[in-house]
């Protein structure tokens, strides 16, 4: 227990000094917001139902996040330290390798978390965005669109030979699917054909459960949605746990 | 003597390529035992079946009296590892990876001390990555220490180093063992072999040629002693006539060797500097060289040993 916590606390100090993390994770979202902000405003519009640009993004930016740590961060980490013989220097103690990634789910979703935290900040703060839904709901789901793209993480880690593949990998599969899914910019700007392809990207269900539990909508409206990602998640967790390699 | 290590026909293969083939040997309490041999000679496979990083293909292997493969926890709990190839992320500092570490173990050293016995005060705060050869591998030697072990092993640690910085690494090698703790190494430096080691296992294509301390090792050897001088002009004939018997005289352009049996009663050097002078020879860069590890390896496997 005393190492899960030691380890946690290492991993997210060494995460906060790594800019490219940070970056995408806290800073970039942001970004976004406001450059579209300024763009747009948020100012009702019958496309979307009534509601304002950034009411309808904000849920689809957090989704961005979940996407960027789950694909990036979690992946280039793990093939980080496989590659430089981290994992091989830590194989040499009694700790156990649950904790090794244990606390990198802890520190990702944290990340995550805090990186979701500062949107809904600024888009109240700036842009008065309302917020329909029930929060544990709205947490519930985060949490586990959250786990099971950490899962897709894990899993593509163990494919991967090198940090460097990681990296583009990860790059190739993470931004088509933002800006297809819907995540980048709302989705019904998109041609219907592109709408189409969406349904096969996973992101999409991630999209849709954030957005429909942000406005209240009801967990059985979303059963694709969450039986999608949980067996994602199923699937991750099994097929990562079979490839993960010290070294 | 406890016995610490027990090897017994130990084999691994990387597909057709015999890593390690059929070696034995035993390890007791309180030495230095070192594995010394070119690279590629098998050193590192066999001290990770050691460490119960790679299964064995055949053979027996005892560590601390358990078997690396079924209860490698027990063993990690009580050996310290140092291995050739590996790191901790750049941006570490130097305090929080001996505090984490220490968090693996039930009872670990206080690292604030080690810190102090490694010499690395004064880069508590620096990153890993900003850490010189000898500076890293100072840290692994105290993250090698922090659980208190029996046993520590140590694979080619001081690769890379510079003679200064290898020097230093050797003192604090030697300090372990005063500690009462167990130590086995690798090198592929046979002058580090032959000043650190109690015992030496040579091994060259993956089995042991000798295993010995290193005196006895050299000693087997019956090697010959050599004068070495250089000299301007060429050497009178009457030199060489003047030698003793069972003494042989090489040169080389300027180069003089004169080689000699051991146990003489007369020091070699002493009747070369003393016919030198007699004969009024004139000569520069006079040295004795005494056989070493090196040509024991030369005369078992017939080839040098290169860095």
């Amino acid at each position: 227990m005393k190492s899960l916590w030691k380890m946690t606390w290492m991993e997210a100090k060494l995460f906060l000094r790594e800019p490219f993390g940070t970056f995408f994770t806290l800073a970039f979202p942001l970004m976004m917001l406001f450059l579209f902000g300024s763009i747009y405003g948020n100012e009702p519009s019958p496309l979307f139902g009534g509601r304002g640009t950034i009411d309808i993004s904000l849920p689809s930016y957090t989704a961005m996040i979940i996407a960027t740590t789950g694909l990036m961060s979690t992946t280039i980490t793990i093939a980080m330290y496989r590659e430089y013989g981290i994992l091989r220097r830590l194989r040499t103690t009694p700790v156990s390798p649950l904790v090794i990634l244990g606390a990198q789910v802890i520190v990702l979703f944290l990340m995550t978390a805090a990186g979701m935290m500062l949107l809904l900040l600024a888009g109240k703060l700036v842009y008065h965005v309302q917020f329909e839904g029930n929060a544990l709901s709205l947490l519930a789901g985060f949490t586990l669109a959250s786990l099971s793209f950490f899962g897709i993480g894990f899993f593509l880690a163990g494919i991967v030979p090198t940090p460097r593949t990681a990296q583009i990998v990860g790059m190739v599969l993470l931004y088509p699917m933002i800006f297809l899914s819907g995540a980048g910019f709302p989705r019904e700007l998109l041609p219907a054909t592109i709408q189409k392809i969406a349904t096969f990207l996973p992101l999409t269900y991630v999209v849709n459960l954030l957005r429909g539990l942000w406005f209240g909508e009801a967990w059985s409206q979303h059963v694709t949605d969450v039986a999608v990602l949980a067996v994602a998640l199923v699937v991750g967790v099994l097929a990562s746990s079979r490839l993960f390699r010290w070294e | 003597m406890e016995t610490i290590v027990q090897v017994q026909g130990l084999r691994k293969t990387y597909g057709a390529t015999v890593a390690v083939d059929d070696i034995s040997f035993v390890v007791h309490e309180g030495e230095i035992f070192g594995m010394v041999g070119p690279n590629g000679a098998g050193k590192t496979t066999t001290i990770e079946c050691l460490e119960g990083l790679r299964k064995p293909d055949a053979g027996t292997v005892r560590v601390l009296g358990v078997d690396p493969q079924q209860e490698g926890q027990t063993l990690r709990l009580r050996a310290g590892m140092q291995l050739q190839q590996s790191n901790l992320p750049d941006r570490m500092k130097v305090w929080e990876a001996l505090d984490l570490y220490a968090s693996f173990y039930p009872k670990p050293l206080d690292w604030r001390d080690l810190l102090v016995q490694l010499g690395l005060e004064e880069k508590r705060n620096t990153p890993f990555g900003k850490l010189s050869g000898g500076q890293k591998q100072r840290l692994f030697i105290a993250l090698a220490l922090l659980p208190d072990p029996q046993l520590v092993f140590l694979d080619e640690l001081t690769t890379g180093l510079d003679p200064q910085a290898r020097r230093a690494i050797w003192d604090l090698v030697r300090d372990v063992r005063a500690r009462g703790k167990t130590v086995i190494l690798t090198t592929h430096f046979m002058e580090e072999a032959e000043r650190l080691c109690d015992r030496v296992a040579i091994l060259d294509r993956g089995k042991i040629v000798a295993l010995d301390t290193p005196e006895a090792l050299i000693r087997a050897l019956g090697a010959e002693e050599r004068v070495v001088f250089h000299i301007e002009g060429n050497l009178p004939p009457a030199f060489a006539s003047a030698l003793s018997e069972g003494t042989r005289l090489e040169v080389q352009g300027e180069r003089a060797t004169v080689y000699s049996r051991n146990g003489r009663q007369v020091p070699l050097v002493v009747e070369v500097v003393g016919l030198l002078s007699a004969q009024g020879i004139r000569y520069r860069d006079l040295r004795t060289e005494q056989p070493n590890l090196e040509d024991v390896f030369l005369s078992l496997t017939g080839r040098e040993m290169r860095d």
